[in-house]
């Protein structure tokens, strides 16, 4: 349990907007465990999307620290930080965010283009990706030629093609019909079991925060409640073990 | 590695239409551009060709051409027994005593023109390696007969083959057509030296123009000819005496490059109109690869790639219409004032590989300016505000 991934303290995140200061973040601080899957939550504005962001390296506090293993993200430079992303974060959006001219293959190849890794490592692991999210049968397809549900599918197997330290998701579901979502939340449930993976998602749904198995509440810009799933009884991961079992090799 | 190229080509072929009038635009541009290039290239050929470099004409001392330049009957025993010429088999020194006339004559597409009549001695064509005898024979002398360029034939009323030129009292009969090459005697019109002096009742020549040897037959000859104080005459060598004549084609240089370059101007603002449509069109996208960990350098490098693509296509499209231009509507040749002797410069447009080149470079340009700043603007997106835009 003593094995932090990401470590933040004081955080404070002013915006200005026109003469006005707006305090998003007040002094946060927070802690998410190695392998822990934690679903943020919170009235709308409430700075969700703003400590998702900055934990995940694309913006920057206005004071205070993040850590991210032993990397400290925020005293790094814009180009260290998108350095530091290509392997270290796994994004995943709400809008999924596909390139529409690039076909389920190509999105997912997109991060391991930052790689060394050459042509045939690169399809090999795109391969295993689309695998894990059960898109093996769609790699030509292009976004526009798939379900919603399965362009999520497509986003995660980018996010997880590098093998990032970290997943981190704002509202995974929040475009998604309710199957469509379960899918995905079932998806996200077993990357965290299964392989192990650290998570994070921003999430309004009752139901995908009850995937999590630590649900974390966010108001006026400080962390309000922090209930351990072990409290709720972790009762969802059986039915999400299906047929992935020789995904690894 | 950096963005895929794919990822850029694919763009610009799902915006078709835009991409298509952008490169309908540039191509457009880089035709007229190749257009105005070939015609300059064409002109600076007739006189940087023109000329054998062991060549030497002769010319009053101060006169500028031909046509105000004067040597006297007297003077060409003295001329032609100076050292460094060179000499036949026969042992006999190479020369042409030449006389220059202006007639002004009759175009086939109405009007008049200028048109250079060139009186020339038996060693004339042979000084000339880019003559050639297409049609007909060669004038005999004293029987008002004259060859013709086949460019003059061409393009002046009673110059083909058979024909009579008539000029004042004067009737010459067209007896030959004869080919140099693209160079300057492609604008003349030849007969013999001696009938053209009785005719036009003349005393002196235009000019000498005389073989030398080799490069030092050649100084020995300047030195001399211009070291004897009785003939008060210069010499040139025929290359740089034609040269000089190329400034003929500089105003038509100068209103090429200021033409293409305010046209390109206009294509630049064109490209750069596009492709700031496809980075805010591609906003939310730029961020996502920002966020994968894409540098700024590599996003501004993807768009400026993609901005050159256009315009290559907009510059090989040009070609294409440069050289369907030249070919249809500017084949054969077309004419101009020689503004050193007044008369009529025939040269046809030359659309060379090189100047296609130029084109593309030309086209390069065009999408290097156009696309810095937008790829500039792409490159320094806010990955924050991008995201949070709603589609
Ligand atoms: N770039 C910005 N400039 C100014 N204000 C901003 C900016 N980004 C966010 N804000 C403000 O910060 C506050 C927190 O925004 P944030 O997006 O983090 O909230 P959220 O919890 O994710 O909300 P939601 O649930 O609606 O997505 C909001 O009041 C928002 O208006
Ligand atoms: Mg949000």
């Amino acid at each position: 349990m003593d094995n932090p991934l990401i470590r933040v303290g004081n955080l404070v995140k002013n915006y200005h907007r026109g003469s006005e200061e707006l305090t998003v973040l007040s002094g946060l601080n927070f802690i998410v465990e190695d392998g822990e899957f934690v679903a943020l939550m919170g009235p709308s504005g409430s700075g969700k999307t703003t400590l998702l962001n900055l934990i995940a390296g694309i913006d920057r506090p206005t004071s205070g620290y993040i850590f991210v293993g032993t990397d400290e993200i925020s005293s790094m430079t814009d180009s260290q930080l998108a350095d530091w992303r290509s392997r270290h974060i796994g994004f995943i959006f709400q809008t999924y965010n596909l390139i529409p001219v690039l076909t389920a293959f190509e999105n997912v190849e997109l991060p391991l283009l930052l790689t060394p890794l050459g042509r045939v490592e690169r399809r090999k692991h795109v391969e295993i990706a689309l695998y894990i999210v059960g898109l093996s049968d769609r790699m030509s397809h292009y976004p526009r030629q798939l379900s919603g549900g399965q362009e999520q599918r497509v986003a995660i197997a980018r996010a997880i093609v590098t093998d990032p330290t970290l997943l981190v998701a704002d509202e995974p579901t929040g475009d998604l019909d309710a199957k469509s979502a379960e899918e995905i939340l079932i998806l996200l449930e077993r990357l965290n079991s299964e392989f192990k993976k650290t998570i994070v998602i921003v999430t309004h749904d009752p139901r995908a925060a009850a995937r999590a198995r630590r649900i974390v509440h966010l108001e006026k810009g400080v962390l309000k409640e922090d209930i351990k799933a072990e409290d709720r009884g972790s009762v969802r991961l059986a039915d999400s073990t299906l047929a992935f079992a020789d995904v690894k090799s | 590695m950096a963005i895929p190229l794919k990822y850029n080509i694919r763009n610009l072929f799902v915006r078709k239409v835009t991409t298509g009038l952008t490169v309908l635009g540039i191509g457009l541009v880089v035709a007229v551009f190749l257009s105005v290039m070939s015609l300059s290239e064409g002109l600076t050929r007739v006189f940087k060709v023109s000329g054998s470099p062991k060549n030497i004409l002769v010319l009053r001392r101060n006169s500028q051409s031909e046509v105000d330049s004067g040597i006297y009957r007297e003077q060409i025993p003295l001329i032609v027994t100076l050292p460094g010429i060179d000499r036949d088999i026969d042992g006999n020194p190479l020369f042409s005593t030449e006389l220059v006339v202006i007639l002004n004559m009759e175009k086939n597409e109405g009007g008049t023109s200028n048109v250079t009549l060139r009186g020339i001695s038996e060693k004339g064509p042979h000084l000339r390696p880019q003559f050639k005898l297409a049609e007909g024979r060669m004038f005999k002398p004293g029987l008002s007969e004259v060859i013709v360029s086949r460019s003059i034939s061409k393009r002046f009323k009673n110059c083909s083959l058979d024909d009579i030129i008539r000029f004042g009292s004067y009737q010459w009969k067209v007896v030959g057509i004869f080919d140099a090459d693209g160079t300057a005697p492609d604008s003349e019109i030849w007969t013999d030296v001696e009938g053209a002096m009785s005719d036009f009742r003349r005393v002196s020549y235009s000019s000498v123009l005389v073989r030398t040897t080799d490069k030092l037959g050649q100084d020995q000859f300047v030195t001399a000819l211009s070291n004897d104080p009785r003939l008060a005459l210069q010499a040139k060598s025929e290359r740089s005496y034609y040269e000089k004549q190329t400034s003929t084609a500089d105003p038509i240089k100068f209103f090429g490059i200021f033409v293409g370059l305010i046209m390109a101007i206009g294509a630049c603002f064109g490209a750069m109109n596009t492709m700031y449509a496809a980075v805010s069109a591609r906003t939310k996208e730029i961020a996502t690869l920002r966020v994968l960990g894409f540098s700024h350098m590599s996003i501004l490098t993807s768009f400026i790639i993609e901005s050159l693509l256009l315009a290559l296509l907009g510059g090989v499209l040009g070609c294409f219409l440069g050289l369907l231009t030249v070919k249809l509507a500017l084949s054969g040749v077309t004419g101009t004032t020689n503004f050193n002797t007044f008369s009529e410069v025939v040269f046809a447009f030359r659309l060379t590989p090189n100047i296609l080149l130029t084109g593309i470079v030309f086209s390069l340009l065009i999408g290097l300016f156009g696309g810095i700043l937008p790829a500039t603007q792409a490159a320094f997106t806010k990955i924050i505000l991008a995201l949070r835009q709603v589609e």
